[in-house]
């Protein structure tokens, strides 16, 4: 076993682990944030998408003891302590951008990403940067919308 | 996964260092091929030694006639970087489209070229390109790099430290991806060094080739119509259930004429 720290959402963090532990695992079993899911296990489907030093990553494709030391955010940092939803989380609820909600999470931290790397995304770029993930229910229509305008809103909020 | 002991390595040096004391230790670079790889239980390290940590070995720097990639460089770096963007467009075009976005904040260069695999875009950019390989122990020319099969050049404590591009007057990378996984079933790198014109390929054979007809043809006349009529046997090109060797014998003529198009 190995001991693990690094800061979760804000918080520090360890945890005994073993080295073959993904840090999807981790976040899951450890800590039980599940917010975060485990969809293909194969790096394709994008639903364990987190943010580790501030940058998407697929965390099924990650050690945990990789992530020794780094800055990790889940979904579950997205919204406000209150429940508030933040403006991207309230543009997937104002345009149905989902139906079974499984791959939401991953979409979210996607989305979240992509407009941290192009902040006026328009509807075409979200198609192309979506590619690392797959939602079986909704075709992408609502999902692109959301994130455009949710792209839209925080700008708006600054 | 099986079990392995995983270390972080802090420099080159001591990676080789963990690498001699293990019984059977492999290296992760960004972890992209490797982890999948361990949870399909195709590789069994004792240990895993990481080069995240490792000194010196990720950065983009120019010099005007050549842009040197350090190893550990993730692909979304050298996409986004001015000097790749301004010296070698088709270079960052081609690191613009290795698998999505998150894969591309975790894989690296030097990860992509160790592993050679056939179906890598890297290689056609470091074959087509004319990089020289740089490691630890020499420096060694992209023709000698790429032998087989996810098999390189590399000895067994080798670690590649940097890849060293001399800036074409023009290159073009294009690829015909396979739709769900985004690996090319076949991708050409053309680049053109004044009379000479170097062309390579990925994705059609075991590992990355050069097609010296092309290169004949495009030296005499750089145009798309100059490799038209050129096709290649399909003898010795892969097949699988996406691509027959004869359909990637004919994708190379096509992507060819593309990134001839591009550059």
């Amino acid at each position: 076993m190995t001991t693990v720290s690094m800061t979760v959402n804000g918080k520090e963090v360890s945890g005994d682990v073993e080295d073959r532990t993904l840090l999807v695992q981790f976040i899951r079993e450890h800590l039980t944030l599940t917010g975060t899911h485990v969809g293909c296990d194969t790096s394709q489907c994008g639903a364990c998408t987190i943010h580790v030093n501030g940058v998407s990553v697929k965390s099924c494709t990650m050690l945990a003891v990789q992530a020794d030391g780094a800055d990790i955010k889940t979904i579950e940092s997205v919204a406000k302590a209150d429940g508030t939803l933040h403006p991207m989380q309230a543009a997937f609820q104002e345009n149905h951008g989902l139906q079974c909600g499984y791959c939401t999470p991953g979409m979210v931290m996607s989305a979240l990403d992509i407009v941290r790397r192009i902040p006026d995304v328009d509807a075409d770029q979200v198609r192309h940067e979506l590619e690392g993930n797959l939602c079986r229910c909704t075709g992408y229509e609502n999902i692109v919308k959301s994130i455009v305008a949710g792209a839209k809103a925080m700008q708006a909020e600054g | 996964m099986y079990e392995f002991k995983y270390s972080k390595a802090s420099s080159v040096d001591d990676a080789v260092e963990k690498l001699k004391a293990s019984d059977d230790g492999k290296f992760i670079a960004g972890g992209m091929t490797l982890i999948p790889t361990l949870k399909q239980r195709l590789a069994s390290p004792s240990d895993v030694i990481d080069l995240a940590g490792a000194e010196n070995l990720a950065g983009i720097s120019t010099d005007g006639s050549t842009v040197t990639i350090g190893a550990m460089t993730h692909h979304a770096d050298v996409a986004t970087s001015d000097d790749v963007q301004k010296a070698i467009p088709a270079l960052a075009v081609l690191a613009s489209g290795i698998g999505d976005p998150a894969v591309r904040h975790r894989g690296t260069i030097g990860g992509s070229i160790a592993n050679s695999d056939p179906a890598a875009d890297y290689p056609a950019g470091v074959l087509g390109l004319n990089a020289t390989v740089v490691t630890n122990e020499r420096e060694i020319a992209a023709d000698d790099f790429f032998t087989d099969l996810f098999e390189t050049a590399l000895n067994e404590e080798e670690i590649i430290t940097a890849v060293r591009f001399p800036i074409p007057d023009c290159a073009g990378y294009i690829k015909f991806p396979n739709p769900a996984s985004g690996y090319a079933i076949v991708g050409v790198m053309v680049a053109k060094f004044g009379n000479d014109v170097r062309v390579a390929v990925t994705g059609a054979g075991a590992s990355a080739f050069r097609v010296p007809e092309m290169e004949a043809a495009l030296a005499a006349n750089f145009s798309a119509d100059a490799v038209a009529d050129i096709s290649i046997s399909a003898d010795d090109l892969n097949t699988d259930i996406h691509a027959s060797a004869e359909y990637r014998a004919h994708l190379v003529t096509v992507m060819a004429k593309r990134a001839v198009a591009l550059a």
